[in-house]
């Protein structure tokens, strides 16, 4: 039962959202549906690929830019990993993976393309068009076998950048001949505290006793209990970089489950700054006494000059009450940081309040930062009419235009008023309006969060369930 | 129920030893699981002052007397002057840091081993050893941990000098390949925490898997075989065989081994070889 219950829920793929670095055209990927929206001809595009497949036929896990946004890639739990050039939207390359991707980049210079698989095997793959290694990528360095949820290059493309679900951040060289491996480790970047594991173990181990007790009269408890056993986020989630010209080998920002953005120096691994955006942002106040907040920052973008940094939250919610063991609330909006590069600090600017339903998924800015892009959505709902929900947002006045400009909030804008207007609504959305009242939408976020908690959730079982598992495996039968 | 196995596991009378057959474990753990043992957040975060206490006494009359907090910096501050230098991955039953010990006597060593009731033998060892003969074996100690995730926690980039895996657990079956301690992947991570010149010891009674191996190593660009006169010359390599449980073994019933010393060579050396 809980097996089927876990392929359900593993089916369902939170919306992404990329956006161009000068804002040409604005990407959502939805399930397998890949949405392109052209902000300059102010028209959707249609997405040209040769080889006749379908695009892609499975939950779309990773999208990304190039640095010079003439280079798009798309991948996920089909595996296949497409690469397409955006003027005109054409796919050039489509490259086979073994297993399933979880995360993308491509390098500064658009050379090569880096993707990393469900079996923590970050490979590369060249992106011009050769013949002799056709569809075939190489496996250049590996996390040992944790799956990695964020890749990055440097901005000046010397070093690759991997974080993985065991709160690890390795950064690698990335060499002039990357085909062949990379093999030296620039540094590891630690300091990502099990800080909400803590909190989620204490809060197990009074509980625990209190499942006991009760087991003892129902014996059905236990079951109950094992089966919604799960342990918080606490793995890096997301990776940016900030540079300046006097700092062109650029800063890496991290974002965790453990509700920080930290700031690092790459060629050492030093973190510089930790900023607790889920204490700072005041997420951590509860009028409810049983209840425990344990905000986890799902993703993270950052003007190149680092001076606006935008975080979406999820904010985790764990309840004592028996019947809803864990259930997940979301802060509904984004908190805004800036760093100061030569000061190597992070601060809180602003929390932004998105109201209503509206849990990011994932957002995205250009360089210019002139808007910061949210989307919401989820695919393969299974409670809804339509199969996949989205809905995009836009936040403008980020930036502070004068010295004196204090009048410059960040602003949510009106539908009419998102670039692009209900044209592009309507391609990125599937609709215009998301008009189903009331009920549909509730399910809708539900759908959402629940999309969320499955990739912030490590599965975690209790001892004796634990043992239980083992039994049933063949390496593990004692001769007794 | 843990008192009762003290209890049970009374050490040997005359040499005051732990006696292996109450930490007999299955030769097998599968370095794939999730860990449930606490790892250090940084190598800064390694406690030194409870692994070799005497090195680090000034620290341990601050637990004693002060507070958790001064404690952790003072340790801190301590770590900064001296580092564990060899590392035995899979360490065993601990026969080789032992014997180390006595041969570098000034060198911090630590045997890293994911198997709990073998860790917990090695940690008595240590300390009857320490306490029969007062002044030695303050240089070794032992840790509970899986080397394969969490060797970056341990070690910052070039503390190491030397590192050892000795009778590694072969993984016959090709899908279990991945579970090798050494593979290729993996080589990055000992590369990094390994200083330019440290070397690497292997060694095992399983062919197949000292040619792996060793095929491993030599495709490795940050790696270089070491030259037989050296390999001659080096007095550890004798003690691979004689002084670890498993080597033991494998001279009583007059097997083979298959050994494979390489050298760390630094990136420089490497980017050279590359151009050609």
């Amino acid at each position: 039962m809980e097996e089927s219950m876990m392929m359900e829920e593993g089916e369902v793929a939170p919306a992404l959202i990329a956006i161009h670095p000068v804002e040409k055209s604005v990407v959502v990927a939805i399930g397998s549906e890949l949405r392109v929206f052209d902000l300059q001809e102010d028209c959707a595009s249609s997405l040209v690929d040769d080889s006749g497949r379908p695009l892609h036929m499975d939950s779309i896990r990773a999208i990304s830019f190039g640095a010079d946004g003439r280079l798009f890639v798309s991948a996920g739990d089909d595996k296949l990993v497409k690469i397409w050039t955006t003027n005109p939207w054409h796919c050039i390359r489509t490259v086979l993976s073994e297993k399933r991707v979880s995360a993308l980049a491509i390098s500064p210079d658009n050379l090569f393309v880096s993707f990393a698989d469900k079996f923590g095997v970050v490979w590369v793959v060249s992106t011009e068009v050769d013949d002799e290694r056709k569809d075939e990528a190489s496996p250049i360095f590996a996390h040992y076998c944790s799956i990695i949820t964020s890749l990055e290059f440097s901005p000046d493309g010397r070093f690759i950048v991997s974080a993985d679900r065991d709160f690890k951040i390795r950064v690698t060289v990335f060499p002039k001949r990357p085909l062949s491996g990379a093999h030296e480790i620039q540094s590891f970047c630690l300091g990502h505290t099990e800080w909400v594991f803590v909190i989620i173990t204490i809060f197990i181990s009074t509980f625990w006793h209190f499942v006991i007790c009760i087991e003892k009269v129902t014996g059905r408890f236990s079951f109950e209990f094992a089966s919604h056993s799960f342990f918080a986020v606490r793995f890096v989630t997301c990776l940016s970089f900030v540079c300046t010209q006097e700092y062109p080998q650029g800063f890496l920002l991290s974002g965790s489950g453990d509700s920080t953005v930290r700031l690092w120096d790459i060629t050492s691994g030093f973190l510089l700054d930790t900023c607790e955006v889920g204490m700072e942002a005041g997420l951590l106040e509860s009028d409810d006494k049983e209840e425990t907040l344990c905000p986890a920052i799902t993703d993270i973008c950052a003007s190149p000059d680092g001076s606006l940094i935008a975080v979406a939250i999820q904010r985790q919610l764990f309840m004592t009450n028996p019947i809803s063991f864990f259930a997940l609330c979301s802060l509904h909006g984004v908190v805004l940081l800036s760093c100061n590069l030569s000061g190597r600090t992070l601060s809180i600017t602003k929390v932004v309040s998105m109201g209503g339903t509206f849990i990011p998924t994932s957002l995205a800015m250009s360089s210019s930062a002139e808007h910061l892009w949210i989307v919401t959505g989820a695919s393969n709902l299974p409670a809804l009419d339509s199969p996949s929900f989205a809905r995009v947002s836009v936040i403008s006045g980020l930036k502070k235009h004068g010295s004196d400009s204090s009048d410059d909030k960040p602003v949510v804008l009106d539908d009419n008023e998102i670039p692009g207007g209900s044209k592009l609504l309507e391609k990125l959305q599937g609709s215009v309006s998301i008009s189903k009242g009331e009920e549909a939408l509730a399910a809708a976020a539900e759908a959402v969060k629940i999309a969320m908690r499955n990739l912030l959730i490590k599965r975690q079982y209790s001892v004796e369930k634990r043992e239980l598992r083992k039994k049933s495996r063949n390496d593990r039968k004692l001769k007794q | 129920m843990s008192e009762n196995k003290k209890v049970m596991n009374k050490p040997n009378k005359s040499t005051g030893l732990p006696r292996k057959r109450f930490y007999r474990a299955r030769a097998h753990s599968n370095p794939l699981s999730d860990s449930h043992f606490p790892v250090p957040l940084t190598p800064s975060h390694v406690d030194y002052a409870l692994h070799y206490p005497q090195y680090f006494q000034t620290d341990h009359t601050i637990a004693d007397n002060g507070d958790v907090n001064n404690n952790s910096t003072a340790s801190l501050h301590k770590t900064q002057s001296k580092k564990i230098q060899f590392a035995d991955i899979g360490c065993g039953f601990g026969g080789l840091i032992v014997s180390l010990s006595t041969l570098f006597p000034e060198t911090l060593m630590i045997g890293m081993e994911i198997r709990d009731k073998v860790t917990e033998y090695v940690k008595e060892r240590i300390l009857a050893l320490r306490e029969t003969n007062p002044g030695q074996y303050q240089n070794i100690s032992v840790v509970r941990t899986n080397s394969m995730k969490y060797i970056p926690n341990f070690f910052e980039k070039g503390q190491l000098s030397k590192m050892f895996f000795l009778f590694p657990d072969p993984h016959f079956k090709e899908k279990n390949h991945r579970r090798r301690v050494i593979s290729p992947h993996l080589l990055d991570e000992y590369a990094y925490t390994l200083e330019s010149g440290g070397i690497i010891y292997t060694i095992t009674d399983v062919e197949e898997l000292g040619e792996w191996m060793k095929a491993c190593l030599e495709d490795h660009p940050l790696f270089e075989a070491i030259s037989e006169e050296e390999f001659a010359a080096d007095p550890v390599v004798k003690l691979l065989t004689s002084a670890t449980e498993e080597g033991q073994k494998v001279a009583r019933n007059n097997g083979e081994t298959f050994t494979a010393m390489f050298r760390r060579i630094s990136p420089s050396d490497t980017e050279s070889g590359d151009v050609l």
